[in-house]
């Protein structure tokens, strides 16, 4: 039974691991259960589920697992059952197999014997259990000793209720995002490097140095590590990215503030990129794209960010330009491409979710870039393209 | 075997889950990692287990220079360097220039102690990595003067991280995880009547509704927490302000908001919600 839960959390995407397991069979025998389904809700989430955006996932695996079964599933019997025969997750390591050597199975199925026989004897108090704060652990409020105790501290629902509440969802880490998170993805944008530049002490060598050196001092320089990422922000405005306009405006607010960058700039644009990029959100005051692209190189790093959702011929036509009066002579698509051969560093991030990337001018895009979503996962991500530690792949034409 | 209990102090109160937690990582001997906002009292937390199982707290502060070694212990070249060349003292006695930091003392004492790791992701990505043999075996290695140290008492090891960085699994799978939520109302009401045992019913009940209505606010780049909470109640309290005018509007804001966009932002909801 407790193998099929670690392979049923493990079933949901929670990366639960043999060792975190054992622990969770050690934290029950030395009886931190105390036989209650609330209480061995938290434990098991305690020493397996160590991210609060996993908290979500435990909560539906943790509800599917037991529902249905929560009145009869007795964690004392469960547990004294594995402890004399115990079945394990397949393909043990030798570390995993020294742990559980280590375990020392024998001792713990007396103890849990033990504690169980004492418990029967005496009712009531029993400071031996931990956290109960002079409690009976078993039988509160039940008939039989061992059985489990539904509803006791959860305040009159079940532990499967609690779980099936979903009260973690707002942390799913594939949500939309904050300033601050994105402020915290886009730190991973650092690739420090030496740098020219005025020299600084360093210490330790100096020790070092002076050390070998019989006592007399000696200084050592060495040159400064600054980062090197020059980034290039580009962002869709208007139009059908007005329902994500908060989104943006904390993306690029967490951009701007971010301030580890070589160089960073900032352009919008309408639909999609043409001649002409705009300084200001309202799209007045402009520069030529032939200009912005002549500072760019391969150092730079360029993030679109848009629905990438218009009509085809926005994308593909010469003078299919949304604007009525903007006749463009070169097509969208072709000044996306000028931008990915310039700077083969690119990503383009989609505040839509991925389910409904299904518009034709999506799926032309994301030849010429990698597409990913504007949530932390996909942001993080994206941010592993851009500094080339996941391999950089559009789609094929 | 027996355990003492982590039940909360007067002045700090745990939920079930928060107990049950700190008493797992306790008996298996396992750093407790705590997650939470700003504010949740994670820092905190510690504190109330010293005082609650009696034991000694040590702190290590976490700076974004902090390197893992100098947890354990800083050999001090620079004095030895110093004593050699005026010759104040014997300098052949290497152990008198090893000054042991929170973690290497925390193994040394002769008893259990509460070893406090705050603020862990404000280190470097790498820092979580190079504690992951001493928190496993509580031991550590003096290799200036060949001495190996290994607690006779694990500490009881509570890390707080605000979740700045992603801290590496290799670290994660090692710790016992808690996450405190941010409390729900009647969890709130609780906490302020520890602070402010006094209060008002009417002028709480208010103050809440405004609170959490705040809290709501999509627009805010920070949200106000408990300790900026229990300010602004101290705040409105002295400051004699009646229930009606709370009601009304939002007295000494500055208290709770910190930034001017945010000042701003609640002002203008509180205006549309007065229209509404």
């Amino acid at each position: 039974m407790f193998v099929d839960f670690f392979y049923h959390l493990r079933g949901y995407g929670l990366k639960v691991t043999i060792t975190e397991w054992l622990s969770l069979m050690k934290a029950l025998a030395i009886g931190h259960s105390r036989a209650d389904l609330h209480v061995f809700y938290n434990l098991a989430r305690c020493l397996m589920v160590k991210r609060e955006a996993d908290f979500d996932n435990y909560d539906r695996a943790f509800a599917s697992f037991f529902m249905g079964v929560e009145n009869h599933f007795d964690i004392s019997d469960e547990l004294l059952e594995w402890l004399s025969k115990p079945e394990l997750p397949r393909e043990l390591t030798d570390e995993e197999r020294a742990k559980l050597e280590a375990l020392d199975l024998d001792e713990l199925r007396e103890r849990f014997k033990e504690l169980l026989d004492e418990q029967k004897e005496r009712h009531d108090g029993g400071n031996r259990w931990i956290g109960t704060g002079g409690m009976s652990p078993f039988g509160h409020g039940g008939e039989h000793p061992t059985g489990v105790r539904i509803g006791g501290s959860g305040g009159g629902r079940s532990a499967v209720q609690v779980a099936t509440d979903r009260r973690f969802r707002n942390l799913r880490s594939d949500r939309i995002l904050d300033t601050r998170q994105i402020g915290l993805a886009l730190r991973r944008l650092r690739k420090l490097d030496k740098d020219e530049g005025p020299e600084e002490l360093d210490i330790d060598e100096t020790i070092d140095s002076s050390a070998r050196n019989a006592g007399e001092i000696d200084l050592v320089f060495r040159p400064p590590k600054r980062n090197r990422i020059k980034l290039l922000l580009l962002i869709d405005v208007g139009g059908s990215m007005d329902p994500h306009t908060l989104l943006c405006e904390r993306l690029f607010s967490a951009a701007h503030k971010a301030n580890h960058f070589k160089k960073f700039e900032f352009k919008f644009f309408h639909n999609c990129v043409y001649e002409n990029l705009y300084t200001d959100i309202s799209r007045w005051k402009g520069e030529a794209t032939s200009q912005i692209l002549k500072r760019l190189d391969h150092t730079w790093s360029v993030c679109l960010v848009g629905d990438a959702w218009m009509s085809p011929y926005e994308l593909t036509h010469t003078g299919g330009a949304i604007d009525y009066y903007h006749t463009n002579q070169v097509t969208g698509l072709d000044w996306l491409r000028k931008f990915r051969d310039r700077c083969p560093n690119s990503i383009w991030l989609n505040p839509e979710p991925r389910r409904i990337w299904n518009a034709p001018t999506i799926h032309l895009i994301r030849q010429v870039f990698p597409m990913f979503e504007l949530t932390i996962d996909g942001l993080t991500e994206g941010i592993d393209v851009l500094r080339g530690i996941r391999p950089n792949r559009a789609l094929a034409a | 075997m027996s355990f003492h209990a982590f039940t909360g102090t007067d002045t700090y109160l745990a939920s079930p889950e928060l107990r049950d937690s700190v008493n797992v990582a306790s008996a298996l001997e396992k750093p407790l990692l705590v997650r939470g906002e700003p504010g949740t009292g994670k820092t905190v937390l510690a504190e109330a287990i010293a005082e609650n199982l009696v034991m000694e707290l040590l702190t290590w502060n976490i700076k974004s220079t902090s390197k893992a070694q100098e947890g354990l212990y800083v050999y001090d070249t620079v004095q030895r360097l110093n004593d050699a060349r005026f010759g104040d003292r014997d300098i052949t006695d290497i152990s008198q220039y090893i000054k042991y930091g929170p973690l290497g003392e925390s193994f040394l004492k002769d008893q259990r102690v509460v070893l406090l790791i705050d603020e862990i992701d404000k280190a470097d990505m790498e820092f979580p990595n190079d504690l992951l043999h001493e928190l496993d075996r509580m031991s550590f290695f003096v290799h200036e003067t060949g001495q190996h140290h290994a607690a006779r008492f694990r500490p009881i090891v509570v890390i707080t991280s605000n979740n700045e960085k992603e801290l590496p699994d290799a670290f994660l799978r090692r710790c016992v995880f808690h996450y405190i939520a941010f409390p729900d109302k009647a969890e709130m009401e609780d906490i302020i009547r520890v602070h402010h045992p006094d209060v008002e019913d009417e002028l709480l009940r208010q103050v809440l509704l405004r609170f959490y209505w705040l809290r709501d606010l999509p627009e805010l780049r920070k949200k106000p927490s408990t300790s900026e909470l229990i300010d602004w109640i101290a705040a409105l309290r002295r400051g004699g302000v009646s229930t009606d005018s709370i009601e009304g509007e939002l007295p000494f804001l500055g208290v709770l908001m910190k930034r001017e966009n945010d000042l701003e932002a609640v002002m203008a909801a509180h205006r549309r919600g007065r229209v509404n």
